[in-house]
């Protein structure tokens, strides 16, 4: 009796999974979107956009945020599922060398044509793989007030003489004033990026500037004096000695700023909301300047501008959920209320036609400088061979910033120029 | 009757083993195949890859990072084992004494283990760190002597409470009956500590060895926090290498020279382990008899 249940109960079994599959094929398929978001800090927000767009429209919008670490690991295993995202983020070229398989061509859809500028987007073999939706720009983030307060105004500052001047002259009375030049350049992890990539940037975009290229494999190094000079500057005129460098943070760097402890500090406009929601500046007493190191005609130099923030489409994924991400995009670039919601509850600039102007108070500043003539410096960083090369000249900047010996800048020199051939070398064989 | 039974028991034994092997099957067996697969192959994600032969292989052999963080972590393990094994048995032999307050201290001494890896990496980076800034040496990025001993005196501050709890547990069970006939006979402390307990402790030792062993080669979040493999690679263990190979240089040629990377790991891993549980198998054959 009891085994005639079991079978029974088996047989059943059997009979509700085969129902339940079947039911499954039949079930016509809804065209969706699912974007792999990697903003960890415009998580809430895109999905009350995403939201709002399904009522207008009645499209499934899901949002899936992986924090910046663990985004290349998610994205790896997302893209393997079945029900893979439509719509997902690179970072620059380095990533399209991964992904451009996976990433349709945009060139057609319309989306392109609402970028203000050819350069927002990414390109591999005459494919348009990528769109920038929100700029950014980096300088040295300076306090005003603190500034006047050492007997200088900010408009003064427009050379790399003329900076360290000022950053010298600050050191030399920064017990009676009670605040240093620069915030610590901090060579940990968390903070080390606004050197071995962003400063990192001055050298390699120069280079490219003379040569008129955008890209190489070679680095000659011409400008890495002027490299050294910056960095030096930032090393003996901080908060700290250079030794103790190797285990500063970006929250050290970040309170010594709203401490008011230094004038300047090296950072971008995405740190715009942590220093005003800190209550400790109001607009007016922040402006960015240029990251001067002694260029010829640096007096017309702008703030780094660009863009480590891509789309890319699915092409893995059906052709009706392709279309459906290609509405999603478009409309994201050119609904009122979308470009509103994204200027305003996200912070982004985006590069579309009908982009809202942003509040970001260093964005703004970008925008007018160049509007005066000032030419902003490109991303040149972005055609680093590979990260290892960009943790290579870390460990190699964390050095010399201890020590600051002749040898110790020759592995830095060393760095620019052999790491960053071998390293695009093992590119063109991955 | 009895026939009967146990034709029952084999159809049952289906019901019961079959969700465990499907699990074991679904989250082991077929992901470490695939993984051996794709340690042949050029791939961006699993379903794409393509064959590329022993490729990967030559690589990863010709890799001096790989072969510098083998020694490394070899250098660690061994070290990292002795201590850890001898901390935990003295403070086990401690510990089993009359002595007031033992519970106290071994629940003090076990707790390091139940914070996180990447916690306690941290956490002893600040220490050590500000140690070496006080007497002036080079910081933790910069000196691959205070990381290679950073690295150390963190596992063994992790570890030494947990398998001073399983030694603890092996002298417990030892009959007072045993140490007391020693003393009779005229066996001095040390000598029933060493000719009576040790001999009698050693499929516990063997245990906490294999334990140890594996965690050292198996180190990843700790070496991450602490050190992060700097300076320059110099204190990257294995783990770390094959992490950073995965995911530092674009193009899809590193992700299968990782992952012919860990499947030397791997192999190099349940080397050790066979090597050890037949040595322990010996051993312990010979004990009791």
């Amino acid at each position: 009796m009891k085994m005639k249940r079991a079978g029974y109960f088996f047989k059943s079994f059997i009979t509700a999974i085969a129902v339940l599959m079947l039911g499954g094929c039949t079930n016509l398929h809804k065209p969706s979107v699912y974007y792999l978001n990697y903003k960890a800090e415009q998580d809430e927000a895109w999905h009350r956009l995403a939201k709002e767009y399904t009522e207008r429209t009645g499209i499934q919008v899901d949002i899936v945020t992986a924090a910046s670490g663990n985004y290349e690991t998610t994205l790896m295993s997302e893209m393997g599922k079945s029900s893979a995202p439509t719509m997902f983020q690179i970072q620059g070229s380095n990533d399209v060398q991964n992904w451009k398989d996976y990433c349709y061509d945009l060139s057609k859809t319309g989306i392109e044509d609402e970028l203000t500028s050819d350069v927002y987007a990414l390109k591999s073999e005459d494919k348009t793989v990528a769109v920038a939706f929100t700029l950014e720009t980096y300088g040295i983030i300076t306090n005003k007030t603190l500034l006047e307060k050492a007997g200088y105004s900010a408009d003064e500052i427009n050379s790399f003489d003329k900076l360290r001047s000022v950053a010298e002259d600050i050191t030399k009375c920064k017990d009676e004033l009670g605040f240093c030049a620069f915030t610590s350049a901090g060579m940990d992890e968390s903070s080390a990026w606004r050197y071995k990539i962003h400063l990192a940037n001055m050298p390699i975009y120069f280079e490219y500037r003379d040569k008129g290229i955008n890209t190489s494999d070679k680095i000659d190094g011409t400008y890495l004096n002027n490299f050294r000079s910056i960095y030096d500057l930032y090393i003996n005129n901080a908060t700290v000695k250079g030794s103790e460098l190797a285990a500063k943070t970006m929250d050290d760097a970040r309170n010594e700023f709203i401490g008011k402890k230094a004038v300047f500090y090296q950072n971008g406009s995405w740190e715009y909301n942590a220093l005003t929601e800190s209550g400790a500046f109001s607009d007016d007493e922040l402006m960015m300047l240029p990251i001067y190191c002694g260029t010829e005609n640096e007096e017309n130099q702008g703030l780094c501008t660009g863009t480590e923030n891509y789309w890319c489409i699915n092409s893995t994924v059906m052709q009706e959920d392709i279309d459906a991400t290609v509405d999603f995009i478009k409309w994201c670039q050119t609904d009122p209320y979308a470009e509103k919601f994204m200027a305003e509850q996200m912070g982004f600039v985006c590069p579309f036609k009908n982009a809202e102007e942003s509040k970001n108070v260093f964005m703004k500043q970008d925008d007018e400088m160049t509007k005066k003539g000032y030419i902003p410096v490109g991303w040149a960083f972005s055609t680093s061979p590979s990260y290892e090369w960009n943790n290579t000249l870390g460990s190699a900047l964390t050095k010399y910033a201890a020590s600051g010996d002749d040898d110790c800048w020759k592995d830095v020199e060393k760095c620019f120029t052999a790491k960053w051939a071998e390293e695009y070398e093992l590119l063109k064989e991955g | 009757m009895a026939t009967r039974n146990e034709l029952i028991k084999k159809r049952y034994f289906v019901f019961f083993v079959l969700p465990l092997l499907a699990a074991f099957t679904v989250g082991f067996i077929i992901p470490f195949i695939e993984g051996v697969w794709l340690s042949f192959c050029r791939f961006t994600v699993i379903d794409n890859a393509s064959f590329t032969g022993i490729k990967n292989y030559i690589s990863a052999f010709g890799d001096k990072g790989f072969r510098a963080a083998l020694w490394f972590t070899v250098k660690t393990a061994l070290v990292m084992v002795l201590l850890i094994n001898t901390a935990g048995f003295v403070f086990a032999v401690i510990l089993t004494r009359e002595i007031k307050g033992t519970a106290v201290f071994r629940t003090v001494l076990f707790m390091p283990n139940l914070i996180g890896g990447i916690v306690l990496g941290y956490i002893w980076q600040i220490i050590i760190n500000y140690v070496l800034s006080v007497v002036g040496a080079p910081l933790l990025a910069l000196n691959s002597t205070a990381g290679y001993w950073g690295i150390i005196i963190l596992m063994c501050w992790q570890q030494i409470g947990y398998v001073m709890i399983i030694y603890i547990a092996a002298l417990q069970s030892i009959p007072d009956e045993m140490s007391e006939a020693a003393q009779i006979d005229g066996a001095t402390y040390l000598q029933t500590l060493f000719k009576i307990k040790l001999p009698m402790l050693f499929s516990s030792i063997m245990i906490c060895v294999f334990i140890t062993l594996t965690n050292a080669f198996k180190l990843f979040d700790q070496n991450l926090a602490l050190t992060s493999g700097e300076p320059a690679h110099a204190t990257e263990m294995l783990a770390l290498n094959i992490y950073n190979n995965f995911y530092a240089r674009p193009g899809l040629m590193w992700r299968g020279i990782g992952q012919a990377k860990a499947v030397i790991f791997c192999i190099i891993v349940v080397m050790i382990a066979c090597a050890q549980f037949r040595l322990t198998k010996e051993k312990d054959g010979e004990y009791n008899e």
